[in-house]
């Protein structure tokens, strides 16, 4: 099994007719997700690249009977695109754009709170793939391998990394979950080990934190009290300096709190196999696995 | 984004926050003219300098007199002011607030930021003001009142009144608080602001409140549309190689190190560094060259580094996935001819054609050395580094 996504999703691109977009709807296509047509509000009633283009969310899920969309709109319209689609009632909703102002996500979150059916993943990440059954974002299908690993992570790039050190490891994956940078995001680690617990598939998680915020130190608390899989952990910016914004919104040591070594020893704890090196994220779940 | 005290104040003041009367000047000639406009006993000088602690660091004086003013003011300009969150190196002074002297008789914190796992701002008020809000949070954390704030609905005056109250303010001195926390709050929207602190909120002899003290930061995401606050960016208070890096968007931080990185993403970024730092090696910097990493930026990446002098070896580690390594390879050649980089560099690199992209940078000629690993990556730049 996998989790979030699979062969029964149908993918609505919001923002197909621009330039991501349009790469990214052709390459998940192309990876076997089923793909029924995107949103461009003006652009109703055309087609691009084949599929059919709709002006409103509420329009292409009537259409098509898409159940999960992936948003590729600018900053500036992006919490817009999120609240529009929850409001179509679609149950996945994947956020890539990076950059949204704070207060517009705080009005975003507000909004999702009376939609309870919908879930957010991001913004500012690269999506979900479940490998050899779909994918909804940037991450590249061809490093994943199908198997019995779960991923959640809050870096792009690391979870790129992380992927590929269990695919040479011959090892596969369920679902590699990217849960976006920003300090407001729709789904936590905690959400993603929820649903990796109730999968039968998978046999254990790697956990991908960053500096900033208390989100690890959450996770930690949680799977103390109620995760039985094996995790392994690894936290972005052990040699952050504090005080500066390292590339995402989120990863700020503020205040002396979020830093990585407070992460580490939350999770260490909560007995979570740290591992202090990027490099060693694969080798890891190895060890917790006795293989 | 930071902006300086004198700054924060006029906008505080814009949407109805009361602040000392006061004056920003760059000319020592100025203060005493500053003093009696002020027309105060006594007036407060103030170093200007985008960082916390300044009082201590001698920053912060009274002056009884105008002449008195001028002669502060001529010592604190151009002086270096080292505080605890400026770094060893300290801040040049170059500019200054002259403010009316107050006499006051409570000194009181307030603050507003975003409560990240809430998902709302947050009001936190204390009695102890003058002091660090993370000293009086670990020490007695009892003592901060909070109130979280419904991003749709704003601040309502019952939720002021519980801070007013909470801090041992009076009746009277609570419906002006009700009013200070209601400006507040509307200056913390309108401007998209992630920070706002007055450390101290001062009541004064005569029962009023006053901002003493203001620091505003902004959340970046959101300065395309406050043109008015981007223009308030002091470059004054920036490393000259982070406002480069800026221009061509790169994300990049100044660090003590000596092997510069260049990573696509900021997660692997920071991961590079630890690596780094785990094989017995300094990072120089954190570089996100962007998910793209397509020759321009990659040119515009080694223009930075090269000029970071420190810089004795560059270890790139780029996992582009989509990406096409030949293509990255041909770049990384491209740019280390035109700039002639002078130190070795390893290179790390995943994506499509990998193995293309590394047969092109061996038969280059160039000072190149490639790893299949991060963690082969980072051992091969420290060696090469000493």
């Amino acid at each position: 099994m996998s989790v979030l996504i699979d062969k029964s999703t149908r993918l609505i691109v919001q923002g197909l007719t621009g330039r991501e977009g349009t790469f990214h709807a052709k390459q998940a296509a192309a990876y076997g997700t089923t793909v029924v047509g995107g949103v461009t509000p003006g652009k109703g009633g055309t087609r691009h690249e084949g599929w059919p283009v709709f002006d409103t969310v509420h329009d292409a899920v009537k259409e098509t009977a898409g159940n999960a969309s992936v948003i590729f709109v600018p900053p500036p319209f992006a919490a817009d695109a999120v609240m529009e689609a929850a409001d179509a009632g679609l149950a996945l909703v994947v956020c890539i754009t990076e950059g949204i102002p704070t207060f517009d996500m705080m009005r975003a979150m507000t909004f999702l709170k009376a939609h309870p059916s919908t879930r957010l993943i991001g913004p500012n990440c690269p999506g979900l793939i479940s490998p050899g059954k779909a994918k909804a974002g940037i991450i590249p299908g061809h490093i994943c391998k199908e198997g019995r690993i779960g991923i959640v992570s809050k870096s792009g790039t690391l979870t790129y990394e992380a992927i590929h050190q269990l695919t040479r490891l011959g090892m596969g994956q369920t679902t590699c979950i990217g849960i976006g940078g920003d300090p407001l995001i729709g789904t936590s680690h905690i959400d993603a080990l929820k649903l990796f617990a109730d999968d039968p598939e998978t046999d254990a998680v790697i956990m991908i934190g960053e500096i900033g915020g208390s989100a690890e130190e959450e996770a930690a608390a949680w799977i103390k009290a109620n995760f039985k899989k094996p995790v392994v952990a690894f936290i972005a910016g052990q040699t952050a300096p504090p005080g500066r914004r390292m590339g995402h919104a989120g990863a700020i040591i503020a205040g002396g709190k979020g830093t990585a070594a407070e992460k580490m020893s939350a999770l260490t704890a909560a007995g979570v196999k740290v591992v202090k090196s990027p490099a060693d994220m694969g080798k890891g779940i190895q060890e917790v696995l006795g293989r | 984004m930071k902006i300086h005290e004198y700054q924060a104040k006029a906008i505080l003041a814009q949407h109805g926050v009361p602040v000392p009367r006061g004056e920003e000047t760059s000319d020592p000639g100025d203060a005493p003219a500053i003093a009696k406009r002020l027309g105060t006993s006594v007036v407060v000088v103030k170093a200007q300098i985008h960082a916390g602690g300044r009082g201590k660091g001698g920053g912060v004086k009274l002056a009884k007199s105008p002449e008195e003013a001028e002669r502060i003011a001529r010592d604190m300009l151009g002086m270096t002011l080292v505080t605890h969150q400026t770094g060893p190196e300290g801040r040049v002074v170059s500019r200054l607030l002259i403010e009316e002297g107050l006499q006051m008789t409570r000194e009181l914190y307030l603050s507003l930021v975003l409560d990240r796992a809430a998902g709302k701002p947050v009001m936190m008020a204390s009695a102890a003001g003058g002091m660090d809000i993370e000293e009086v949070a670990a020490a007695t954390p009892e003592k901060i009142a909070k109130v979280y704030i419904e991003p749709g609905v704003g601040i309502v005056p019952f939720e002021a009144r519980q801070i007013g109250f909470a801090i041992g303010l009076d009746g009277p001195q609570v419906n002006k608080f009700v009013k200070l926390a209601t400006a507040l709050y509307e200056a913390f929207v309108a401007t998209d602001a992630s920070l706002v602190e007055i450390n101290p909120l001062v009541v004064t002899a005569a029962g009023e409140l006053l901002a003493l003290d203001a620091k505003m930061n902004f959340d970046d995401n959101a300065l395309y549309r406050h043109p008015d606050i981007k223009d308030l960016r002091d470059l004054g208070e920036e490393d000259p190689l982070e406002i480069e890096a800026s221009k061509f968007s790169l994300n990049y931080i100044h660090l003590d190190g000596n092997i510069g990185c260049m990573v696509n993403g900021a997660g692997l970024a920071m991961a590079t560094m630890d690596i780094i730092k785990l094989a017995g090696g300094e990072p120089a910097n954190f570089l996100d060259v962007g998910g793209g990493a397509n020759a321009e930026q990659i040119r515009n990446a080694f223009k930075i580094l090269m000029s970071d002098k420190n810089v004795k070896a560059v270890l790139i580690n780029i996992f582009g996935g989509i990406l096409r390594c030949d293509v990255l390879a041909q770049g990384v050649i491209a740019a280390v001819k035109e700039l002639g980089v002078p130190v070795p560099i390893v290179i790390r690199m995943e994506g499509t054609n990998v193995d293309e992209g590394k047969r092109l940078l061996k038969e280059s000629g160039m000072n190149f050395t490639t790893a299949d690993s991060m963690g082969e990556a980072a051992t091969k730049v420290v060696q090469l580094a000493r």
